[in-house]
This record gives structure tokens, C-alpha cells and sequence, in this order.
């Protein structure tokens, strides 16, 4: 189980903007915050997502230690045919997460 | 007796890196590199460059009463038709007073359809956020809020 809840509409009319929404569980620990014994907790964050539809990338977003944990991101696309979208998180410790989802484009 | 001022400062030294260990210190050394107005302009400069910032055309949608700065509802969106010529290239969100002036960098393209995007940040204090815009014709574009943050995050230890 890779934590990631994606929101896409399963159905879109050709030339619509749909709204894609993405939840992933992740500590996003920033790496500025003492632990109960006082030491530095060390950075532990997903630095990247990347969204492509059929390949192409269509949406990019870098993350720094300012994303609260488990990072939330709402964003927009053309539903230009139908396909697959498909969504990578990569980020601290060799984290790296991918998921997919279809949308059919009538 | 006089206090020997070579002594003393090697007891200065001596306290200090004791001290280092301690919570306390590593507060005040997390609250010393906190991003300040100029290291926030610093940030924008490595991204941006000397391109001339206009005001406009960008709205960040943040409360500007925050109770818990560790999930702070945002929404930024840019003004664009989104066409094939002239669409938004990327939204870079900075911030005065966490640890670091950058909040998060998006990258766009003209089928995105619609620059906005929403997500949820940190806070670690009252202050001012900005996110900066460019767009397909290499224009650059801002808008800020002013935020009060009544919990923060961040540094708060566990």
C-alpha cells in the first residue's frame, strides 16, 4: 500500500478542464525540529511530484520542508483524450511512490 | 582575584559547546537561520534572476487568521488565458520567517488550462507570504498576504 489517495474524474467532456486531486501519506519531516532528548531530527521530505498524462508531463511541483505533512496538491488539466495519468512522488531515503489513473474523454 | 580574560574566554568556549547539546541551543540556532525579508529576496533572486517583478495578476488565497501554522490551506492562482502562446511557466510561493524562504516551486504548461493550484504549507510565524509568477513571455508577476499565526510549526519540538 503506497498511501496515495488520487481524486480524477472518471469521465470528461474533449477540451474540459478537470480538476486532479493528490493526497499521499508522508511524514514531511522538515529537518528543523529537536526531538524529545534535543536532538536534531534529520530531514526526511518528498522533494518532488510529478504528474504526466500519457507521457507527457503536464504538471511539476517541487516541495521543500514549508509542505505540511502529508502533502496535499489540487491542480488543473486539459482532458484532452482518453488515457492515463500517472502520478510520481520521489523525495528523502530513496522514497518513491507511483500511481495511476484512468480518465475516458468522450 | 582578576579574572584572566584568556581564561575566561575558554570557559566562554567551554560553556558554548556544552551548550550546543542542549534543546535550548539548538532553538536559538534554528531561530538564527530563520528566512528573513532578505534572505527571501535572496531566494527569489536565484530563481528569478533581475527580471522586473510586477505586481498583479497573482492571488494567494491563504486565512489571514491562521489557528495552526503546521496545515495552512493555500490557493494560488494566476490570471493566463493558458493558450499555446501565452500560458503560465511557474509559480514559486516564498515565505519571511520559517527555517527556509521557499515554500514550493510548480511548473506548468499551456495544458494545464487553468493555473491553480491548491495545497496545504507550514508556518512557523506571523508573516508575510508571496508567490511570484512567470509567465510564456518570460513576464514576471506577484502577489502577498499577510498571515497572523496564532500556533507555529516548524520548530516546535516534539
Amino acid at each position: 500500500m503506497s498511501g496515495a489517495l488520487i481524486n480524477v474524474p472518471a469521465r470528461a467532456k474533449r477540451g474540459q478542464v478537470i480538476e486532479i486531486k493528490t493526497l499521499i501519506s508522508h511524514v514531511m519531516e522538515p529537518g528543523f525540529r529537536p526531538s524529545s532528548i534535543g536532538v536534531l531530527l534529520p530531514r526526511d521530505i518528498i522533494t518532488e511530484f510529478v504528474c504526466t498524462y500519457d507521457g507527457d508531463e503536464i504538471f511539476r511541483a517541487d516541495l521543500y520542508p514549508a509542505i505540511s505533512a502529508n502533502p496535499f496538491i489540487t491542480f488543473h488539466t486539459v482532458a484532452t483524450h482518453s488515457g492515463t495519468l500517472t502520478f510520481t512522488w520521489t523525495g528523502d531515503n530513496g522514497f518513491a511512490v507511483t500511481e495511476h489513473a484512468s480518465i475516458t474523454v468522450e | 582575584m582578576k579574572a584572566d580574560p584568556t581564561i575566561d574566554k575558554g570557559r566562554r568556549d567551554l560553556i558554548k559547546g556544552a551548550s550546543a547539546l542542549a534543546c535550548g541551543m539548538l532553538l536559538l540556532a534554528v531561530r538564527n537561520a530563520d528566512a528573513t525579508p532578505a534572505s527571501m529576496q535572496g531566494a527569489i533572486r536565484n530563481i528569478f534572476g533581475t527580471a522586473e517583478i510586477g505586481r498583479g495578476r497573482v492571488t494567494l488565497d491563504i486565512p489571514s487568521l491562521v489557528e495552526n501554522g503546521n496545515t495552512v490551506p493555500m490557493t494560488v492562482s494566476v490570471e493566463s488565458p493558458m493558450t499555446a502562446t501565452d500560458y503560465v511557466k511557474s509559480i514559486h510561493v516564498f515565505n519571511e520567517k520559517n527555517p527556509q524562504p521557499n515554500v514550493i516551486g510548480i511548473h506548468l504548461g499551456p495544458r494545464a488550462g487553468k493555473a491553480s493550484v491548491a495545497t496545504r504549507i507550514r508556518l512557523a510565524d506571523s508573516q508575510k507570504v508571496v508567490a511570484i509568477a512567470q509567465t510564456s513571455d518570460g513576464s514576471v508577476w506577484s502577489g502577498q498576504v499577510d498571515v497572523i499565526v496564532t500556533l507555529a510549526a516548524c520548530v516546535e519540538g516534539l
